[in-house]
Formats: C-alpha cells, structure tokens, sequence
C-alpha cells in the first residue's frame, strides 16, 4: 500500500516499543484509576491546601487525569504499533518476494 | 553431570579395507578421541596423502563453481548412506569434468565480450572521428589533405591514426606524443560519455577517443609505438564519409550477432550452474568428510606383520557398544573375513574430562569451563551453577520489571529456536546472547521473584496484601508538619507484610539505611552459606578419590573455622533480628539497646572488653563472651592443624612405606635414596600446605566481604531505576489532558529506552560479570582443581561447523590450504 518509511531494524523497534508501551500504560492508567498509593508521588499537586477534604479532592483529581493521559498515550502506541507492524510486514515481504 | 565420564583407552585393529567405514561411522556418532601415533612423521610421508591431496583438490574446485553461482547455493541434504571408494572415484570425475565445463563456458564468454567491445569502441571510433573530419574550417583543410594522402600516397599531406585509450591517462599520453614528435603532431580527443565493460574483470572502464594527424613515416612509427606503451587499441578508420558509413553498417550488424550469441551463452551457462546448485552442497560436506576421515587415518599406525591399522583412542565408557558396533560395521561392509579387535589399554595417563549435555545446561558449562577444564573426575560445580548463578544474579539486579524484559526476551529466544538456530551470522553479540538463552531465561525469572521481595517493579512498589504500617496522627498534626516519624510501637499492626518489603517503605526518608542493613546482612547470610557449600563438596572429592585422611586434615578444619567465626556471625545476626524488637517489655531488648553486630564480631576478634551502657546489656546473651573466646580458640587452633596435617601426614606414610621396604629386604642404599628424595618431596608439600593455608584463611575473610557486593550492585539498580523514574517519567505524568498525553507518549518512549540501555543491558552485564567472579573465585577455589583438558572427539558436526566459520572468512576460490 505505501511507501517504506523505515527500515527492518527501525520498524522492529517501533513494533517492540509500542507493545511494551500498550501494556505498561494501560496497566498503570488502571493503577492510577483505582488511586494506588506507589502512584501518589507522580501526581501534580499544589502546595498549599485548606482542608483534607480540598486535599482529597484534589488528589482525587489528579488520579483521574493521569489516568486519562495514561490510556491516551497507550491508545498513541496502539497507532505506533499499527504502522510500526505494517512497516514490518512491508520489509519482510519485500526481502522475501525478491 | 554431577561428575566427568569415565574415559578408556582403546587400542583398535583394523584392517585398511573395513578402516574407512568404520571411520565413517565414528565420525557420524562423534565419541572417540583419536591419538596421534605418528607425531614424528612429515605430513607429506603419511600413509594416506595423496588421498587427502585428492580431496583437497575437489574442495578446491567445489569452491570455486560455488564462487560462481549467482546465489547461495541451498542447504545440505543429509544422506545417511557411506560412500564406496568406486562412487568417490566417480565424483571426483564429475567435479572435474563440470570444472573444465564451467572454465570453457566463461573463457568462451570472455572471448565474445572482448570481441564484443571492440566492435563497440569502433562505432564509437568512427562516430567520434566523423565530427573531427566534418569540422569548422580550421579543419576542412586537413579533411581534403587527408582524402590526397590516403588515394596517392603522395608527400607533403597529412596521415592519422585513430584509437581508444583509458581517459584516466589521457594527459599523460598527450604529453608523450607531444615530446616524441617535437609537437609536430595534431591531437584530438572526444571522452566516450557512457563507461564500458571490461571483459575479463568487468569492471566500469571510462575510455576516449582519439585521433593523431601527423607527417611522415617516422612519426607514425613513434606513435605507433607509443601507442603501444599506453596500451591504446589502434583501429582502422577509413577516411571518406562514405566508407565510415559502409564500415558502420558492416559494424552494426555484426554488434547484434554478437549480442545474440553472447545472451544465449550466458543463458547456457546459468542452465549449467542451476543444474549444478542443487547438489553441490551435498557433495562439499561428502568431500570434507572424507578429507577428515583421512586425516584421521593417517594417524593411525601400520603394523606390517599383521598387516593391519593400529589406532588409540579415548572413549567414554558408556559409549564403548557403538565404538563396537561401528567396527563391526566396517567388517561387515567391505567383505573382510578377518574382525576388527578392539582391546582396553589399562593406562596411568589422565584421560580428557567429558561432561555430557544438553542443550539446556551447555551454556552453565560453558561458564565454567571457561576458568578452566575440570579435573578428570572431578565433581562438577556447573550442575549447581544452574541455580545458584541465576539466584545470585537476581539478588544483584532485583527488578520485577525489568526481570520481565529479560524473561520475555529470553523466551522468544527459546520459543523460536530452531527457526534462528539455521540463521549462522557473524554476528558475534548476537550469538553470545543466542547461545546463553537458557542461562537469561533463568536469570530473568528469577529477577522476577526477587523483584517481588525486594518489591520493586521500575522503582515503584506493589501494594498487593495491603500494608502493614498504620496512620497514628490525627488531622490536625498532619495539617501543620510535613514529615513524620511512624514508631514501629504504635504504628505496626502487628502483623508482617505476607511475602516481601512493606510497600510502605518506599516514601520513607530513611528507606535506604533500612534496606542497607537488611540487604548486607543477607549478603553474608548468603556469602557464608555459598562458600560452606564449595568448601563441603571437597569431601565429594575426597570420598571418590580414596583419600579419607584429608577430610579430617583439611575438611574438618576449613569448615570449622568458616563456621565457628562466620557462621556464628550469622548467628548473631538472626539473633538481632528475633531478639530485639519495639514493643519489648524489658528495655535492654528495645530499640535503642540493639547491638551492632559488626562491633560484636569485631571486638571477639580483638578480645577486647565489652561494657555497659546505660540500662543496655554489654553481651546478647548470657555466657556470650567464653562462647566467643572457645570459638575463637577453636578457630585458631585448626590454622595449624591445615598448616601441618597433611605434610605431616605424608612422612608417616613414606616412614611406613619405607620400613615395609626395608623389612621385604630392599637396599639400605635405596632406603637412604628414597629418604633423600623424601626430604625435598616434604619441603615443596609443607611450602604448598603454607600456600594453601594462607589461601584459605586470608580467603574466608576477604571473600566473606566480596558478597557484599550482592548489596551494593542491588542499592545501585534500585536508585538507578529510582532517578530514571522521577527524572524522565515524572515530567509526563503531571497536567492537563491533551497535552500532556502527547508528551508523555514521547517522554516513555525515551524512559524505554534509557531503561533498555542503562538498567537492563548495562546493569545486567554488570550484575552477570560480578556474579561469575563470585562463582569463579569466591565459591570454586574452596574446592575446584581445574587442572584437566578437554575431551575433543572425531565428529563430523564439530569439522563442518568449524568449516563453515573459515569459508566466510578466506573469500571463495582462494588458495587451496
């Protein structure tokens, strides 16, 4: 169908890479939906806060963004992983059909 | 593998006839490790040179027509069939004949191309020159001079000469003409724009075309001459138009002959070179074979009386029936009336060390034997390397993460490998990491289980049963402090975290001091029990060699002193552990009363004096300080007993030997020699005792410190993993939707890699490095000899492997070797 944007190594990695990224971020934008405490670290909170419950809040929040961003980025892999394979596949055929 | 086969030296007799298939059938089955019994014989003097000389030829010839293929030739068919002498005879014919075959085609071929781009620089020649005759009015007089010059003959007019030459000498050429005539000569040039074919070399050739005018006779002969020195092709150019364009025709019909026929001999010869690729794989590995049966066979002995072959080789024991079956074999097929005998030669000599294996523990082995070839019968340490290497491995790298990688990467090593097996490259780190696949299988899962001790999965930790620290502040106090402390008293639920390090420890401050004083103690722990293992499998040895003394010499001594004083500081080291704790009722067993162990051990070596501080007990336990001074005592007391025991243990037994001698009715002449000989013998068996004591003793102490790197490599990944985490990942992972999806879609990419990079490959290499030096130098000199070489036998496998890594070295149709 098109043209060959890469090479066999180039595409082998972009195909490694995007399943490695598939897993690992839908797997910690589960983590991060269900608020896991090893995550709490990551999360973009303020300084200063008025009350717990503001804090919660607030913490609640930030869980739920990272989530969101988590899957989007693994969704990005997933188109990665689309091209990366067909670019594969591209390279194998055209090496074999010689 | 717990210890090397048991090898025999076999003496055969064959005869020459039943010799070759016997061969054969040996190479095929890979068992017997052939001496050489002419090692003063030229290689030229041996029995069978010139059949080796004839393979060597037909090795020769077959690389050359491979060289000549356009592609690869196809793989090998395995044919299981011997072949007869007659049929070897009728191979060679066919080699040679298809040689010659092959020689003709391409000497035919290179024929025509000459042929061919002569034609070709003509109609070049003459196409050019037309435009130097047809040219402005400068030259119109030359022209009709010319015309004069060819039809009479006549004085005073110009002649020319008209040829090709390489372009790269044109200058040069130019600037010849221009001395040997004086500069009486016209030169004119036009370059050939497209480059041509060399016939022979076929090679791009940039050439151009020239014509000289010049005067007279003389002239032409120098530049005939010169012409001849630059190695320019001279051709006949006619003159008038009209005949340049009658020779043109001429040359344009005969160029399309010969294209013709130049098409059909390359198609003939590419029929002949197919026809020839099917087999020609299968008759290299026939010919290598039979070159190495015959190498082989010349180094055999020729007994002439008996007229028969003698041969001496190193057999496995259990592998004697095919050695049997093989001789058999032979008769069998050449129709000889007369058997071979295959006799045991019962022999002082040490014989090679065999371990067989599998694919699976090939690579462990290989790490061994890379320190050196174990001792014939010798017990085997690369049977536990199998567990130990990976185990002390994950110690070092503890990553459930990056365990993962490893083991995934491994398993499609595994899954897949027959398909990447028939793949042969060069590729050397391709291939270290394809050949020890079985060896990061292991490593990478048991990565995986040390990660979930450790519990670090990419620095993060899992919070799988729930933590087992508890919050004791209330809102008020969290609001206005930052940092707190969680005393082990209140804030412990009193039930531990099921399997692994709480998860809560990882937003401690002091999460590193914690797990530096767990992880060292478990170093030694594990330090201590290793090399209690290396030093208890010398009793295997012991055992199997019949030297029972040497355990109570040498075993019993080394493995008290390791454990009296290391063990026991283990000892301690648990003790501390269930001992001491938070929430003890008596103060000299809290927290702050904990002793160091270190201190302990340090100050029993000392023999210095413990005190009191405070409500704190100066020892552990009751009875503490003359349990550690008796050890002590205990410890120093079997330094002597390594020293001297075996040494002295010698003289008794010479004395013995000796007055058994005497008393059977020896010389006292050869008594006094032996105990001269006995003397020097003792002085180099006490200074090797010393050595060996020094060894050991020093050893236990500065090796017990070595495993502390199991700590120190596994502090380093875990921070490591750690930076990278909060340094690359943590910037993606924090803000508003859109945005920072996209950057973090970028930011894992190069946190991927880093951790590809640094963590896994870095410090894997790193981890596997120090984990054979403890293996090498820490565990094996407790008990390994290595003094052995290896057992190399006959096979066919081994020669045509080895051959295919020297034909992709030498380019094909070298010189024959």
């Amino acid at each position: 169908m098109a043209c060959k944007l890469c090479g066999p190594k180039l595409s082998l990695c972009g195909l490694v890479l995007s399943v490695w990224g598939i897993i690992q971020l839908t797997l910690m934008g589960v983590f991060y939906f269900n608020g896991a405490v090893a995550l709490l670290e990551d999360l973009p909170l303020g300084e200063n806060h008025h009350s717990i419950e503001d804090f919660v809040a607030e913490v609640k929040n930030g869980y739920s963004q990272n989530a969101y961003n988590c899957w989007i980025a693994a969704l990005l892999y997933v188109i990665t992983l689309v091209i990366s394979g067909h670019q594969f596949w591209m390279n194998n055929r055209s090496s074999v059909s010689m | 593998m717990f210890r090397s086969e048991e090898m025999v030296l076999c003496q055969l007799f064959v005869q020459p006839e039943a010799a070759y298939v016997s061969m054969y059938e040996l190479g095929e089955a890979g068992i017997a490790q052939f001496r050489d019994l002419n090692p003063h014989v030229n290689d030229f003097q041996r029995r069978y040179v010139t059949e080796v000389r004839r393979c060597n030829e037909m090795e020769r010839k077959l690389r050359w027509v491979s060289g000549e293929l356009p592609e690869p030739p196809p793989p090998p068919k395995p044919s299981p069939r011997v072949l007869t002498p007659r049929e070897i005879n009728i191979l060679e014919e066919r080699i040679d004949y298809i040689e010659s075959e092959i020689q003709e085609i391409t000497k035919n071929a290179q024929n025509l191309k000459t042929d061919y781009l002569a034609l070709i620089e003509l109609k070049l020649l003459i196409e050019k020159t037309q435009t130097f005759f047809q040219d402005h009015s400068a030259h119109r007089k030359i022209s009709a001079s010319v015309q004069i010059y060819n039809n009479d003959g006549a004085l005073g007019h110009l002649g020319f000469i008209a040829g090709v030459v390489a372009t790269a000498r044109v200058p040069s050429f130019e600037r010849m003409l221009w001395r040997i005539s004086h500069g009486n000569i016209f030169f004119k040039q036009a370059q050939i724009d497209e480059p041509l074919k060399d016939p022979v070399t076929s090679h791009e050739l940039q050439k151009t075309v020239f014509v000289v005018f010049f005067h007279g006779e003389q002239i032409k002969l120098r530049v005939k001459k010169v012409c001849n020195g630059f190695q320019a092709t001279l051709y006949p150019c006619p003159a008038t138009y009209k005949e340049q364009q009658d020779m043109l025709a001429g040359i344009e019909s005969r160029i399309k002959d010969l294209e013709m026929v130049l098409e059909q001999t390359e198609q003939h010869r590419r029929l002949v070179l197919a026809n020839i690729a099917r087999d020609i794989s299968t008759w290299m590995v026939v010919v290598r074979k039979e070159k190495a049966i015959y190498h082989t066979l010349n180094m055999f002995s020729m007994d002439i009386v008996k007229k028969c072959l003698i041969a001496e080789c190193w057999v496995p024991r259990c592998d004697l029936h095919i050695l049997q079956k093989a001789l058999d074999n032979g008769v069998k097929a050449s129709g000889s009336p007369i058997p071979s005998i295959l006799h045991h030669v019962p022999t002082l000599e040490i014989p090679p060390t065999y371990n067989r294996t599998n694919k699976f523990t090939r690579g462990f082995q290989t790490l061994i034997d890379s320190y050196g070839i174990a001792s014939y019968r010798e017990v085997n340490p690369a049977l536990y390397t199998i567990i130990t290497f990976p185990f002390l491995f994950a110690v070092m790298f503890g990553d459930m993460g990056h365990g993962l990688i490893m083991t995934a990467f491994a398993a499609i090593l595994v899954i897949f490998e027959k398909k990447f097996a028939k793949n042969k490259t060069d590729n050397e780190i391709w291939n270290i990491f394809f050949g020890g696949r079985y060896i990061i299988l292991l490593m990478g899962i048991f990565s995986v289980y040390t990660g979930l001790i450790y519990n670090d999965i990419f620095s993060k930790s899992l919070n799988i049963f729930g933590s087992s620290w508890q919050n004791v502040y209330d809102e008020g106090t969290l609001r206005n402090y930052s940092t707190f402390e969680l005393d082990p008293k209140d804030a412990y639920t009193k039930t531990p975290y099921p399997l692994g390090i709480d998860p809560a420890w990882q937003f401690a401050a002091n999460n590193i001091i914690f797990l530096n004083s767990f992880k060292m103690k478990l170093s030694i722990i594990f330090g201590v029990l290793h090399m209690a293992f290396g030093v208890t499998l010398s009793v295997v040895n012991f055992n199997f060699f019949k030297k029972a003394e040497l355990i109570f010499l040498q075993y019993i001594p080394q493995i008290l002193f390791l454990l009296l004083l290391f063990w026991y500081l283990c000892i301690l080291m648990f003790m501390k552990w269930i001992m001491y704790s938070a929430d003890a009722t008596d103060n000299a067993l809290g927290t702050s009363c904990a002793p160091s162990v270190l201190i302990i051990f340090i100050n029993m070596m000392l023999l210095k004096e413990s005190t009191a501080k405070g409500s704190c007990k100066p020892f552990m336990y009751d009875g503490q300080e003359i349990i550690q001074n008796i050890f002590l005592a205990i410890a120093f007391l079997c330094i002597p007993i390594m020293l001297f025991g075996k040494p002295v243990y010698q003289i008794m037994a010479a004395k013995k030997q000796k007055r058994g001698g005497v008393e059977g009715g020896a010389g006292g002449a050869g008594a006094g020699g032996a105990g001269g000989a006995a003397g020097e013998a003792l002085g180099e068996a006490l200074i090797t005792q010393a050595i060996h004591t020094i060894e050991y003793v020093l050893g236990a102490v500065s090796h017990t410190a070595s495993y502390l790197r199991l700590w120190a490599l596994s502090l380093a990944h875990a921070q490591l993993s750690a930076v990278l985490w909060q340094r690359l990942l943590k910037i993606g992972l924090g803000g508003g939707s859109p945005v920072n999806a996209i950057l973090l879609y970028i930011l894992f990419a190069a946190w991927a890699f880093f951790t590809l990079a640094i963590l896994v490959l870095m410090e894997g290499l790193s981890a596997f490095l120090h984990t054979l030096r403890l293996h090498w130098v820490e565990f094996m000199s407790k008990f390994y000899e290595g003094q052995g070489y290896a057992f190399l036998p006959f096979s066919f496998s081994v020669i045509l492997e080895a051959d295919e890594v020297d034909i992709k070295e030498k380019p094909n149709g070298g010189p024959p070797e």
